[in-house]
């Protein structure tokens, strides 16, 4: 797919539909690219990359990208048009200066996981049949089952459609995918309040501060974080106390909630392996249980559920929990 | 007890005084009288009032006065105003002296010396101007060039009036970005002001104000004849220790707490332009 | 050189935890993190901790002291001193060698007397790694993985585990094991020792080296054209720095609880947009400006200022843990072949 993906690239750039490409750029292993943006036919031949470790969404990218003069060509994956439709939706982005090339996902590898696996000095890992062949300094190899490793986002994939694009690079798009993802919400909202409690503190706890989910969130678009605004009251890099840490993530979950499109993203680069999807996908079963089926970047749609008011709305605070219908 | 450098020690506001509609002078000394701690002309202390924050001031008394240290301090953020809210009798946190000051008993000791400030820009030098009119005989002339937006953005007036301009062997030359009722000096920007005078170019300078003044002052002084080496300045960048430690400071390998806050303009020539 | 037998390796850390307290690296949902010692706790095999041991010394936040504020009285409340004596078993050479680099800012005068304090009270087991990451390189700096600086050198080898002390402190504590050590040969893990550094020499990063930055004067480094696409998709998070053993970047902020001001202080990071942020401006105003600052630190300024000693130790976990896979290794190569 990578060499498709190249020579259509250039194609975009030489017929001028696109002045520069935003992709993925290889790194010093098979696993650290980086978003990046290239602007002639030898950068795409020595850098471009698309392989099973392209996980990062490129869409929030894209927000300063279509400010700029000219037209630039962007890959998305599935997942990543959700997201892009959702900042469209937000008019973030600049839809006529982006050319979309739509491009399957079959899910992405996790290299924490491959790590879990107990494997060490890693010289090499190349992809078979959709698999991981891993070789180590000292001549073993490991043959990896990708599923086994996969991102949760893609465990868990909601969907391999394209919701926006130009065109889609294998002409045909694909389809929802059924899935368990709100499994692992459903059994934390079985526990008993004291071990719910007690389980998203032990997993806060861990939390250092470094933002990355919030950097990296295609919904957490602000120009300015109240978070990092020292006029807030709010501002700060960590916590005074424990209580205040948990709070920031509950705030952010609150703040994307009807816009977080589940991409994921947040739970790949936390350093310190919060679930932190968990706190999104509660808010959109929630939503799907007292609205009705929502999925936010899906369509065209500006207002989702908890700002589109109407008369019939269930008021999960007062009503929900005190035994009204809910609808 | 821990009596790390980072814990502050209670200073007592005694007086303060209004120069400007945005910069007030507070007088600080030791709760049992005296000054906190002594320091030389061009150094810095962290203050601080809770809740407020802290934030690194030059101090802008000079160590000739035995009783009291000065700070004058401009309404600009959050810690500034809550400053410019005290009233008399306030305690603050102290602690210093931070940075290297202004070398007055080595490169400036004899020498003729030509300050240059713009607005708040004098406060640093007020220190070092009174240090060299207290000690007369150690310095040779003293030549002071200071600007301002308006009249009324002139600080310490009417020290500079009653004082500075009576002083034999001090020079003050006044000026004012844009004329105004009332005042027949001088009009325009220090840079060009700067080169209208002209100066003698075995003079020592010390220049403080904006960075773009900074910039074009050097640059008049050099179409002068100055010489980087015989020109000074000192800078001010965001502080949390003021101990070369907290990291954020530096321009290039250089702290401007612990390195600076004076640099001679050489030094700032090979360094990165991030101030 | 001392051992004991890995069976009784419970016995050893209850025998420590004795006298002080114990932290080791045990295995947990983010992979290792140190923990203190109690009855069934289990070493981690992990190579590395996620956070490094830093936290020890310079932890993520630190009370400096209270104010009071009564009318117009202020009353400061300086904390106090922690006294416990604790020891740190099974730091890496890399975290190791960071406390030199954390020594030389907050030990140069004036001294930082929170962190003194704790360096003071704390006896470091060095372990020598066996099972390097392809993200190691700890031997550009010099760092030899395989035979660790600490107060005591450690090997898993075979059914044993080796001991060395190397400081008095070291010898205080393997005095303290007395009967369940017995002596050893050095000649013991010679073998282990020769693998692992095999090992890192053959792995991806086994030839990076640091030292043609040194060739590169400092305003050639900072005007370099490589950092605009370097930092380009930099997303302006704290991870490197909070995964870094050498970052020591902090904030003094203050916490009002209703009836005193706490000042604290906490780790900070050069890449976050307000760390240069006055109320009259930002001398680094771009994330170009903040990724720059945070390499050329480790790379151009701490050499220059420390005897040409780097600001990194090749512990990898920037590179395992940069969400955009930006790091160091990428930054040095880019500004290296500049020069060439």
């Amino acid at each position: 797919m990578q060499d498709r993906m190249i020579a259509r690239a250039k194609e975009l750039l030489e017929n001028g539909t696109v002045d520069r490409v935003m992709g993925w750029k290889k790194g010093e292993f098979i696993y650290d690219v980086t978003p990046a943006v290239f602007y002639t036919a030898d950068e795409l031949e020595k850098d471009f990359v698309m392989n099973a470790f392209t996980a990062a969404n490129v869409s929030k990218y894209l927000i300063a990208e279509t400010k700029k003069p000219g037209r630039i060509l962007a890959f998305l994956k599935p997942c990543d048009s959700y997201s892009f439709r959702q900042l469209m939706n937000e008019h973030r982005v600049d839809r006529d200066n982006v050319y979309i090339v739509g491009i399957p996902s079959w899910g992405k590898a996790d290299m924490e996981k491959i790590r879990a696996l107990g494997i060490t000095g890693i010289t090499d890992i190349t992809e078979k049949d959709g698999d991981l062949l891993v070789t180590t300094v000292m001549r073993e190899t490991h043959a990896v089952k990708k599923y086994d490793v996969y991102l949760e986002k893609c465990k868990n994939c909601k969907s391999k459609r394209i919701v926006v694009y130009d065109e889609l690079l294998d002409g045909e798009n694909g389809e929802d995918v059924p899935n368990n993802r709100f499994d692992e919400v459903a059994k934390i909202e079985a526990m008993p309040p004291d071990e719910r409690f007690a389980f998203w503190r032990g997993e806060l706890s861990r939390c250092i501060r470094c933002n990355a989910c919030r950097n990296v969130c295609p919904a957490c678009s602000c120009e300015k974080c109240v978070f990092d605004n020292p006029k807030s009251g709010v501002e700060n890099k960590a916590p005074a106390d424990d209580f205040e840490e948990n709070l920031f993530h509950i705030i952010r979950a609150y703040h994307v909630a009807g816009r977080c499109t589940d991409c994921g993203e947040c739970s790949r680069v936390c350093p310190q392996h919060i679930p932190l999807h968990l706190l999104n996908r509660k808010f959109i079963k929630d939503m799907n249980e007292l609205y009705g089926d929502y999925q936010a970047g899906e369509t065209e749609q500006v207002r989702h559920p908890v700002t589109n008011y109407r008369d019939d709305d269930a008021e999960p605070g007062i009503v929900y929990t005190r035994g009204g219908s809910g609808r | 007890m821990n009596n790390d450098v980072l814990i502050p020690r209670v200073g007592v506001v005694t007086d303060i005084r209004t120069d400007t509609p945005d910069v007030k002078t507070f007088r600080v000394i030791a709760p049992g009288g005296g000054k906190v701690f002594e320091h030389i002309p061009g150094q810095c202390a962290m203050l601080s009032l809770p809740g407020a924050g802290e934030g690194m001031f030059s101090i802008t008394s000079s160590p000739t006065n035995r009783e009291f240290m000065e700070f004058s301090i401009k309404k600009c953020g959050c810690l500034t105003t809550a400053l410019h809210e005290m009233e008399p009798g306030q305690q603050v946190g102290i602690r210093g002296p931070y940075g290297n000051g202004f070398p007055v008993d080595t490169a400036f000791k004899g020498k003729d010396m030509l300050f240059i400030a713009g607005g708040i820009g004098l406060a640093p030098l007020r220190s070092v101007i009174n240090y060299c009119r207290d000690k007369r005989a150690d310095y040779g002339k003293v030549e002071i060039v200071y600007g301002a937006r308006s009249m009324d953005d002139l600080v310490d007036y009417r020290e500079i009036l009653d004082e500075w301009m009576t002083d034999e062997g001090v020079a003050v030359h006044l000026t004012i970005d844009r004329p105004q009722e009332g005042w027949d000096g001088h009009v325009g920007f220090v840079p060009t002001y700067v080169k209208e005078l002209g100066f003698d170019t075995n003079m020592t300078a010390v220049i403080c104000g904006p960075p773009i003044m900074i910039k074009f002052t050097l640059a008049g002084l050099t179409d002068l004849g100055f010489d980087k080496t015989q020109v000074y300045t000192t800078m001010e960048l965001r502080m949390k220790c003021g101990v070369g430690k907290c990291g954020r400071c530096n321009i290039g390998d250089k702290y401007v707490c612990k390195d600076g806050p004076v640099f001679r303009c050489d030094q700032l020539e090979n360094m990165p332009d991030e101030y | 050189m001392k051992r004991v037998n890995r069976s009784k390796l419970g016995d050893l850390f209850a025998k420590i935890a004795e006298a002080e307290a114990l932290y080791l690296p045990v295995d947990a949902p983010e992979g290792a993190r140190y923990e203190k010692w109690a009855p069934g706790k289990k070493l981690s095999n992990a190579t590395n901790t996620v956070r490094s041991a830093k936290d020890f010394f310079f932890p993520q936040t630190e009370r400096l002291y209270d104010v009071k504020r009564s009318g117009k009285t202020l009353e400061i409340e300086p904390p106090e001193t922690e006294t416990e004596s604790f020891v740190l078993f099974g730091v890496r050479a890399c975290d190791v060698r960071s406390f030199k680099i954390l020594d030389s800012v907050f030990l140069a005068d004036p001294v930082d007397t929170f962190y003194k304090n704790r360096r003071e009270r704390a006896t470091v087991v060095a372990l020598a790694c066996d099972r390097p990451e392809e993200t190691c390189f700890c031997g550009a700096f010099g760092i030899d993985a395989a035979a660790p600086e600490g107060d005591v050198s450690a090997w898993f080898e075979g059914d044993f585990l080796y001991l060395k002390a190397q400081s008095e402190k070291g010898e205080a504590l393997l005095a303290k094991l007395g009967d369940l050590l017995e002596d050893a040969d050095e000649k013991d893990v010679e073998t282990q020792q020769m693998r692992t550094r095999w090992m890192l020499s053959a792995l991806p990063l086994g030839k990076v080296s640091f030292e043609g930055m040194k060739k590169t004067d400092l305003m050639d480094h900072f005007k370099n054209e490589k950092w605009r696409s370097l930092s380009e998709a930099c997303l302006g998070c704290g991870t490197c720095t909070f995964v870094c053993p050498t970052c020591q970047c902090y904030d003094v902020k203050e916490f009002d609880d209703g009836r005193k001001i706490r000042k604290f202080r906490c780790w900070d990071s050069c890449m976050y947009s307000d760390f240069t942020l006055m109320a009259h401006g930002n001398s680094r105003n771009s994330q170009l400006e903040r990724f720059r600052q945070r390499f050329m630190h480790k790379l151009v300024y701490h050499p220059n200022n420390h005897d040409g000693e780097f600001g990194c130790v090749g512990c990898g976990r920037c590179l395992q843990k940069c969400p955009i896979g930006m790091n160091i290794v990428k930054v040095e190569k880019a500004l290296e072949a500049t020069h060439e």
